[in-house]
């Protein structure tokens, strides 16, 4: 099944939720949409599942209008931010519900709707909960049987809000492995929504970097990693060092200091330096492009991380190999091994 | 409520006469004089009694003044029982009405956005800030013979005003915003996740409301409907407007309990507020049980 959305416009009040998103999901992916919250990415989601309704645009599961349909008939499973389980029934009738209110002429007969449930429930590993209510439950055990609520109706595509947000650390990383071996299970085209970029990167196939309403990046968790497509992006995936540059005549200065980086195609004008923490090589005075004296060291897990002034006054932080030494007071040469200078 | 006062000091602190003067703290700040204590408990106790227990013995001790068979009699007057069946008739027909218009009402506001939100809900308010009586006038103005409809009724020969409708429409006015009061926080509260929920899993509108939506808000319901047919019982301003007071045909409980005690027949109008001080009681004590099965419910929904 894929899913396709053309220039998608979402408005609540002056608020523009989605401003002419396009997307296309192929068969069997498992998409994540990251952004900060309001960047729309909920809003997009809900409107694929027939939540919510664009104010323009168009919406295709498996290359059909899925706007002339309701939610009721799109055969979307939904898994809610909070789970949404019904809290009048066990763990057991919040599973088989689904398959309960299904036309007559479909419905399976109730040996097979307890077939299906005990098949969900032994899916998410949790047969043994059958009987409790979801306010006994552990947020991770909700969570997956939110999931296996979603998947009883077989449905067509899988999309889930912020799956693991409410959770605590440790369930979430253990979670975020089992989410991605039971997509490969299953292999239902899937989409969800987080504002962890770990968990985009860790999960899914494809990521979707959304901001203000606005795709800012498609790509795999390399590509979004690696190569930023935007500003905004290098700075919302990693952590970056951002300094404002000015790009004048095929020379970037930093305040009024040309610096020792190509500017081959650059725009002129007002600019942004972005460099990885640990694309900044720490060499001796005068081997990089900028001058910098060691302020403070932090020695903790597999790098140190060194908060350094550049020369101009301004504060960084880099991370740099256990083995180098560096000691406060220390002028030293920073090198970006890589970087990217993006206009505005 | 019940109010705690947390031990903020250091509960590692090892030291007995920090701990023991912080304990002695604690006791002053929660503790008034034992003096102080035992007035106001038996300001309230003594207050009650006056107020609340003795009226009720009170009916009850009139009701019965002389013996078991005449209250039994009273009850059994034509008069009596056609007041009993009007009353039921009300209180049904209101409380079905207002059920109706109250689950409406509070799922149109729970769940939905719309202009004039806060209009609507100040609106339901109405009938609790409106004395009964110009309730009651209300329906003569709009129904009584020189009302703007009272032409076209007579034309039609329908009666409203001095009949059941009259008394059935009071009443539901009165006790209008029971149901929807009890219903819009619960509902606010539970959102729509659930309902949504509900829909993408392939559910109708129907089954979504009789199988998710109503199962969270029955004991709201129930809460409601008990006070609302407690108010429709007993009610007696509005109704007594509208009524025309006909005897064995428009007196409610209420109503006939005024009409007997202004003859003088003390045991008959006592044994008829007896039945409505019952009711009372039996409201109290149902309420209470409602109220615990609310607060379980807003328990188990803290997730």
């Amino acid at each position: 099944m894929t899913i396709e959305v053309k220039n998608l416009v979402k408005t609540f009040g002056s608020f523009r939720a989605l401003d002419g998103v396009d997307l296309k999901v192929e068969s069997g992916e498992l998409v994540a949409l990251l952004g900060p919250s309001g960047s729309g990415k909920t809003t997009l989601l809900r409107i694929v599942a027939g939540l919510d309704w664009p104010d323009a645009g168009e919406v295709l599961i498996n290359g059909e209008d899925a706007l002339a349909q309701g939610a009721r008939e799109r055969h979307v499973g939904f898994v809610f931010q909070h789970y949404a389980l019904f809290r009048h029934m066990t763990v057991f009738e919040n599973i088989a519900f689904g398959l309960r209110v299904q036309p007559r002429a479909v419905r399976k007969d109730e040996a097979a709707i307890r077939a299906r449930v005990k098949e969900l429930l032994d899916l998410v590993q949790l047969d043994w909960l059958s009987d409790r209510y979801p306010s006994q439950l552990s947020g991770g055990q909700r969570q997956r049987i939110a999931l296996a609520r979603a998947l009883a109706i077989e449905p067509r595509i899988l999309l889930l809000d912020e799956p693991f947000g409410a959770l605590d650390a440790k369930v979430r990383k253990e979670l975020r492995k089992w989410l991605r071996s039971l997509h490969h299970e299953i292999n239902v085209t899937s989409i969800f929504v987080t504002h962890d970029q770990e968990e985009a990167l860790e999960v899914a196939n494809r990521v979707v970097v959304m901001d203000k309403g606005r795709i800012e990046q498609i790509g795999s968790p390399d590509d979004v990693y690696e190569r930023p497509a935007s500003a905004f992006v290098h700075g919302f995936i990693g952590e970056s060092i951002e300094l404002p540059v000015q790009v004048e005549g095929g020379v970037v200065r930093l305040g009024d200091r040309p610096l020792a980086l190509a500017a081959d195609g650059l725009a002129p004008g007002a600019s942004r330096l972005f460099v990885r923490r640990h694309d900044m090589l720490v060499g001796p005075p005068g081997s990089g492009a900028f001058e910098a004296a060691v302020q403070h060291v932090r020695n903790f897990g597999p790098v140190q991380r060194a908060e350094v002034v550049l020369s101009g006054g301004r504060t960084i932080e880099i991370d740099a190999p256990r083995d180098k030494e560096l000691r406060v007071g220390d002028a030293i040469g920073l090198e970006p091994r890589r970087y990217r200078i993006f206009a505005g | 409520m019940t109010m705690q006062i947390v031990h903020s000091g250091p509960v590692t602190s090892s030291d007995e006469t920090v701990r023991a003067r912080e304990a002695l703290a604690r006791d002053n700040l929660r503790t008034e004089p034992k003096a102080v204590r035992i007035a106001v408990i038996a300001i309230a106790i003594a207050f009650l009694s006056v107020f609340v227990v003795l009226p009720l013995v009170v009916v009850f001790a009139h009701a019965f003044a002389k013996g078991i068979a005449a209250y039994l009699a009273a009850l059994a007057e034509p008069e009596a029982l056609a007041a009993v069946r009007l009353t039921l008739l009300v209180a049904a027909t209101s409380v079905g009405l207002n059920l109706v218009f109250g689950l409406v009402a509070a799922w149109a506001i729970a769940k939905f956005d719309f202009p004039g939100k806060t209009f609507l809900i100040t609106l339901i308010d109405l009938p609790f800030s409106v004395s009964p009586v110009i309730s009651g006038l209300v329906f003569v103005l709009l129904f009584g013979a020189q009302g703007y409809f009272g032409g076209w009724l007579r034309d039609h020969d329908i009666q409203i005003l001095f009949a059941v409708p009259g008394i059935v429409l009071a009443t539901t006015f009165v006790t209008f915003p029971f149901v929807a009061r009890a219903l819009i926080p619960l509902m606010q509260e539970q959102g729509t996740q659930e309902e949504e929920a509900a829909i993408s899993l392939g559910a109708s509108g129907l089954q979504t409301f009789f199988r998710v939506t109503l199962p969270n808000i029955k004991w709201g319901v129930l809460y409601g409907v008990l006070l609302c047919n407690a108010r429709a019982m007993g009610e007696f301003g509005a109704v007594s407007v509208v009524s025309g007071h006909i005897r064995g045909e428009t007196n409610t409980m209420p109503l006939l309990v005024e009409i007997l005690y202004n003859e003088y027949q003390f045991v008959a109008a006592f044994a008829i507020a007896s039945l409505l001080a019952v009711l009372a009681l039996i409201t109290l004590i149902a309420k209470t049980v409602l109220e615990r099965h609310l607060d379980e419910g807003q328990g188990a929904n803290d997730h």
